[in-house]
């Protein structure tokens, strides 16, 4: 039903974003919009905690929160040189959201945004953003009222509306060309970090990069131009919720298995008739049936590992990190950090953390469950 | 994966593949109809899990030319509220495409119209989509609606185990779709071609002046080797005489969803609707 809509992007979209007219507008918002280059920060004192070097890739400090703008600065980029004047997106906890209604402001085009009516009410501040942004943010009631329903709501608009509508897809998610496009814009992330790492290490390839996955945009961007190099090792951070070997869980590599959702044939949490069964997590975030068809490539290669981290030791490194460095992370950033209690590493291993976003958003969680 | 084999096919073999096409019910409806066929969809499972049965023997009954039986999802996407919702209970109720299969292993005994199954690939790609045909043409189920399984896709990778099993594909277009891609459409199809009304998702509920006129008109003109059913947004007489003027016939879903989930008595209320429509 969208083969119009996605085929005009899968012809146009390599020409537009390789033109010179658009890598030039598009680096100059990253550096004077979003604020990049993003600092990529050694943090002393959780190193020593570890008793490893740690770098943090600083996607928190991103314009509106996290590394989410990467992605919509592009893409909005895209939707003015393809003539639509319309956008739609889906959101879950609210950043891509609010990223995309922040650039739709920026270029003064017609923003509707699908949430979840469930996350409507557990991300009030970030619907407020949005509405402020001048969005139209649409509850959706459908199945079980969070992302995947927003996402099938999107598509759904977008069917109704093929000739004056662009869907900024948030993630590493939905029909080629999205997963390559999103991939592509999210890529300055670790472009950055190889000039960064050689600055400050010497050598521009560091042990290892971890980066959390829901959809997996950040860690595809954190991973891109380390893949061909065979020595880095790459590793995502699934959302374990309760735990995989509990109903509650949003670690889809770890209990999922291949089948086709949104357009994508990839790894999915599904039942033995192929229905899409509803993920859990702490981090409204990472709270999705699927992930990019990128990571299901890597996984199987064994190019990347992934590896999944419960709701409680999420908590636990988001204070550690917290009372270290100074830094409150994202909840769903705090699942890489949760990952280095579960690796051998060794003094002068350098482990890069992409910080995927800030805790702004999360602190309501935060305060609850510690207490303060 | 390539089909090129089917070149240097012998022409007997042709002949007795072209003999069995027109065995399939759907092609001999067709045959024997051109206009006016009126097609009905339906959620298995939905309103009550065990009402498959009883729904199409009484659509059959009153007239109704070809069923659409629904294989629910959890994630309709082409789908608007009333089918959302109906797939929604249906699952809810337990339905399954192993329980489907079985509920509809006698249905031949008696029912004899065509039936096309309708539903989303991911289910029958776990069932697996070489036993799902095999079962189909057990059963006697003559053709399928996946609207989320591209040409491309299905001609990679499916089309042999669809044409092993006499089953059609029923594919789709649109008012965006460009008229080389519809030609591309018509080439790959067998049975017919399921022509979405308007851009829009099912029960959309569009008046008749909204339909695109030219693309009906455009479509009608461009000579194609296969017949056309209008749906999406056919919901009463006058959008079903409306569709009819530019096809074969058209097809009903949500609108019949609709008088299901509110119905105390079938018989009566499936009767109704069909003398509503026709």
């Amino acid at each position: 039903m969208m083969y119009t809509n996605i085929d005009e992007l899968k012809r146009r979209y390599l020409e537009i974003i390789e033109s010179e007219e658009f890598r030039k507008e598009f680096d100059q918002l990253l550096k004077n919009y979003v604020g990049r280059p993003s600092p990529l920060y050694y943090a002393s004192r959780l190193s020593e905690h570890y008793g490893t070097k740690i770098f943090l890739k600083r996607e928190d400090l991103n314009h509106t929160g996290s590394h989410k703008l990467n992605n919509t600065v592009g893409q909005i980029l895209l939707a003015e040189k393809l003539g639509k004047p319309r956008i739609i997106a889906e959101t879950g906890a609210g950043q891509h959201g609010v990223a995309t209604a922040t650039v739709c402001a920026l270029k003064g085009l017609k923003c509707v945004v699908y949430m979840g009516a469930l996350d409507v009410s557990r991300q009030a501040p970030n619907v407020k953003k949005m509405k402020m942004l001048g969005a139209e943010v649409i509850p959706v009631h459908s199945g079980n009222k969070t992302l995947k329903d927003a996402t099938n709501e999107a598509m759904r608009d977008w069917i109704n509306n093929p000739v004056d509508t662009h869907y900024i897809i948030g993630s590493v998610v939905g029909p080629h060309p999205y997963p390559d496009m999103v991939a592509r814009f999210q890529s300055v992330i670790s472009k950055e970090m190889k000039s960064q790492l050689l600055e400050q290490t010497g050598s521009e390839l560091p042990t290892r990069i971890l980066a959390c996955v829901g959809g997996g945009s950040n860690a595809a961007g954190a991973f891109y131009h380390f893949l061909d190099d065979e020595q880095v090792e790459l590793i995502g951070v699934e959302a374990a919720g309760k735990g995989v070997d509990t109903d509650e869980t949003a670690a889809t590599l770890t209990v999922g298995s291949p089948g086709i959702l949104h357009s994508s044939r990839t790894y999915l949490m599904q039942n033995n008739d192929g229905q899409i069964t509803e993920p859990y997590s702490i981090s409204a975030g990472l709270d999705y049936p699927g992930i990019g068809p990128i990571h299901s490539h890597l996984f199987k290669s064994g190019r990347a590992k992934y590896l999944a981290a419960t709701d409680k030791e999420v908590l636990q490194a988001a204070l550690l990190l917290t009372q270290k460095e100074g830094i409150i992370p994202a909840l769903e950033s705090a699942h890489a950090l949760a990952a280095l209690e579960m690796l051998k590493m060794k003094p002068d291993d350098v482990n890069v953390i992409n910080l995927s976003g800030s805790g702004n958003k999360d602190m309501e969680t935060y305060l609850d469950y510690f207490g303060y | 994966m390539s089909f090129c084999h089917y070149q240097n096919e012998l022409p007997s073999i042709l002949k007795e593949k072209n003999k069995q096409k027109m065995n399939n019910r759907i092609n001999q409806l067709f045959q024997n109809k051109q206009n006016n066929i009126l097609s009905i969809y339906f959620t298995a499972g939905f309103p009550n899990l065990n009402d498959t049965i009883e729904i199409i023997q009484e659509l059959e009954k009153n007239g109704v030319d070809l069923i659409e039986i629904g294989m629910p999802f959890s994630d309709p996407t082409a789908d608007g509220p009333t089918i959302q919702q109906s797939s929604e209970k249906a699952l809810k109720n337990g339905m399954s495409l192993n329980l489907l299969f079985d509920q509809l292993k006698e249905i031949r005994s008696s029912v004899n119209i065509p039936l096309i199954l309708m539903g989303y690939i991911n289910p029958v790609y776990q069932y697996g989509v070489e036993r799902f045909c095999k079962k189909c043409a057990e059963i006697g189920i003559d053709g399928t609606i996946l609207p989320d399984l591209p040409l491309d896709e299905f001609k990679e990778f499916y089309q042999s185990y669809f044409e092993a099993n006499n089953l059609h594909n029923i594919l789709l277009i649109t008012p965006q779709t460009s008229e080389s891609r519809i030609r591309e459409i018509d080439k790959s199809s067998s049975g017919f071609i399921y022509m979405v009304s308007s851009a829009s998702t099912t029960g959309a509920g569009k008046k008749v002046e909204d339909f695109h006129r030219d693309y009906f008109e455009k479509v009608q003109n461009m000579n194609l080797k296969n017949p056309r059913l209008i749906g999406f947004g056919i919901s009463d007489r006058a959008t079903f005489k409306n569709a009819c003027d530019y096809a074969s016939g058209a097809i009903i879903g949500s609108a019949f969803v609709n008088t299901l989930t509110h119905s105390t008595n079938f018989k009566e209320d499936i009767s109704g609707f069909v003398k509503s429509i026709l």
